[in-house]
């Protein structure tokens, strides 16, 4: 499919695109909070989350026709003014975040009832929206500084939403502290890094600071910045070693929350690291070199064997499926280390997959946990038999994640093993497929579990997932499959995006 | 010590980021570890304005000379500097950087507020806002969860 020839609104609308992406569910975010009942609250959510991803899409074909999007706000000129500022980068991973946020929406109807307090309902909502509109407009902002807000716009909204867990689990409550302290202090480090940079060019409009810093790369202020901004992306993209927030936050949350996060929280911190590195900073400086290749490389590796092995270990599934993501980072800052326009396709190429996927495994697991209210991995035994189809989509998500051949994770981890031979790093290629071999016994593990043992005697007995969770979840999915098999629409955006950050960087 | 005079603010921002940082990971009570933030964050404010400060500037207000408000505001200029540059000269500090930590004390503050509101919720499903406790509360639960091997 080509997006060139997509065209889903009309060019007024397409014109406002970028704006109503972040705004509608910004605006559904307060409607949902006075929402009468949870049944309205949810109606909005579903229709906020909806119309965003549709601007989504219709802005990834007007990038891939136009190049890139400068929507000025206010109609002030950058770099006085703020922009949004579109790529094919922004444009895939807000695509990624509008389709698993409206799939996460529709499941929620029926997630929430079992997982929150019925009057928390529409705030749920609420929070939902909120830290999508601020995902969103994390990808779509050109200014450093609004990066900032609306990465703390999201990460307020997922705080709250982390916390609404405790009713089935109330280890919920000290995880979202945990997450609240290391998020923040992860954003003011890009803060003080911010600031750096904004001392030392005198803008923060991204283009405008990448052009400022062209001749700067030896200025301290300008290297203490890099240190700052990348230390705090790192906590809020579960960089190995400062992911300790993740596993908790994702295995004791609502299922809503885990499999909307693993999608996408992670992904829109990576993006706007991958921004700083690949446009931001001076282009072949020393130290932005020597941190992709002795800081990102190692520590990508590290996540993959390390995280990996807490996974085969783990004993709650959903925990097992956190370290997992935190593994699956590692995957992508090989990708990056390799500091060219293939591995950085092939990284974005690899969010994109991971996302899916994830979702469909988290979204799975709370479908089971409707019926059962599971958590250790034992408890899922043979639940293949009284959910089929919940578990075949569970099964899809995880050969995706392990790369079996046809589905979209295939895919990815081939073009990041291709370009990592490419560029001669070998060591890169064995220790992802040391990495894909962990993720192969840990999935092993689950799907032994789930298809071929016994139910245990006198065990809760699993029902299939209502329609409205089965819908999203096969969606999600039959994604996973689709992309394996004809991956031309999240290829050509990933390919069009580290191709034009690139082109400046020979 | 000439160099601590001239980085005084500086020197202040990172006394207080660290220590701000040291509560919130020495501490185990959740509302200490709130105060660290809000002071690791605060210092954050205060290296922003420093670094908006221009030797000798003055507040970012467009001074109309023959108004009498910029006559007045003149007035509290010092004396010496307007006599050297005139009003029209006047240097501003930079008024971005305020603007800015407005918005990042605004974050700080909602955050704040989230943080407290989830402690208070820990403390009614646990009894205590200590680590340890709450830690190994988790970990019986956890063992009883577990069936006997």
């Amino acid at each position: 499919m080509q997006l060139e020839a997509l065209y889903v609104a009309q060019p007024a609308l397409t014109a406002q695109a970028p704006i109503l992406a972040i705004a509608v569910p910004l605006i559904g975010a307060c409607a949902a909070a006075l929402a009468p009942s949870g049944r309205a609250g949810w109606m909005i959510s579903v229709v906020a989350a909806m119309v965003s991803a549709w601007m989504a899409l219709a802005v990834a074909g007007e990038v891939m026709r136009e190049g890139v999007i400068l929507y000025q706000l206010g109609g002030f000129a950058p770099p006085a003014g703020i922009a949004l500022r579109v790529d094919a980068m922004g444009a895939l991973i807000a695509l990624l975040i509008g389709a698993v946020g409206t799939l996460a929406a529709v499941f929620s109807g029926h997630s929430l009832a079992a997982e929150v307090r019925p009057e928390k309902h529409t705030l749920f909502q609420a929070g939902f929206l909120l830290a999508q509109a601020g995902m969103v407009g994390l990808v779509y902002t050109g200014d450093a500084f609004n990066a900032f807000v609306f990465l703390e716009v999201s990460s307020i909204g997922t705080y709250a939403l982390v916390a609404a867990g405790e009713r089935r689990d109330r280890r919920a409550l000290p995880a979202a502290f945990n997450y609240l302290i290391m998020g923040t202090i992860g954003a003011t480090f890009y803060v003080i890094g911010v600031g750096f940079l904004y001392g030392a060019t005198g803008t923060l409009n991204m283009a405008d600071m990448a052009a400022r810093l062209g001749t700067l790369d030896q200025n301290a202020a300008v290297q203490a910045g890099f240190a700052f901004i990348v230390a705090g992306l790192g906590v809020k993209a579960a960089m190995f070693p400062l992911h300790g927030w993740l596993p908790g936050a994702y295995a004791h949350g609502p299922s809503l929350i885990s499999l909307f996060l693993a999608a996408t929280a992670t992904k829109a911190a990576i993006y706007l690291m991958a921004r700083f590195l690949f446009e931001v900073f001076p282009d072949g400086a020393a130290f932005g070199d020597m941190f992709l290749q002795w800081v990102l490389a190692p520590l990508g590796a590290a996540a993959v064997i390390v995280c990996s092995l807490q996974a085969v270990f783990a004993r709650e599934l959903r925990r097992m499926i956190a370290f997992s993501s935190v593994a699956q980072v590692g995957f992508i800052f090989l990708g990056f280390s390799l500091a060219n326009a293939s591995g950085l396709s092939a990284a974005l190429f690899y969010m994109t997959a991971h996302g899916l996927m994830k979702a469909a495994m988290f979204m799975a697991l709370g479908g089971l946990a409707i019926s059962i209210g599971a958590r250790r991995l034992e408890d899922f035994a043979g639940v293949a038999r009284e959910a089929p189809w919940t578990a075949v989509a569970f099964g899809i998500g995880a050969a995706s994640l392990v790369g079996t051949p046809l589905t979209m994770g295939f895919l990815a981890k081939w073009q990041i093993m291709e370009a990592a031979l490419a560029g001669g790093r070998i060591w890169i290629f064995a220790v992802m497929a040391a990495g894909s071999v962990l993720t192969l016994v840990y999935v092993g593990r689950i799907i032994e579990v789930m298809f071929f043992r016994e139910p245990a005697p006198g065990a809760p007995r699993a029902k299939e997932s209502p329609v409205g969770v089965l819908v999203p979840l096969l969606i999600l999915a039959g994604l996973s499959l689709w992309f394996g098999i004809d991956a031309s629409l999240p290829q050509q955006l990933a390919q069009a995006g580290a191709a034009s950050l690139f082109e400046v960087r020979p | 010590m000439s160099w601590i005079a001239t980085h005084f603010n500086y020197v202040v921002v990172v006394i207080l980021m660290m220590a701000g940082l040291f509560i919130v990971f020495s501490s185990g009570n959740l509302i200490k570890r709130m105060i660290g933030l809000a002071l690791f964050q605060s210092s954050t404010a205060l290296f922003y304005i420093s670094f908006g400060k221009v030797s000798g500037g003055t507040a970012a207000i467009t001074l109309d000379a023959q108004g009498a408000e910029g006559q007045a505001l003149a007035a509290q200029l010092d004396p010496a500097y307007v006599a050297q540059f005139g009003v029209e000269g006047v240097v501003y500090s930079n008024p971005l950087p305020h603007v800015l930590i407005l918005t990042a004390i605004v974050v700080g503050v909602a955050t704040l507020a989230v943080g407290l509101a989830i402690a208070v919720r820990v403390r009614e499903s646990y009894g205590t806002v200590e680590s340890d406790e709450i830690d190994a509360v988790s970990r019986v639960a956890a063992e009883q969860a577990e069936p006997a091997p």
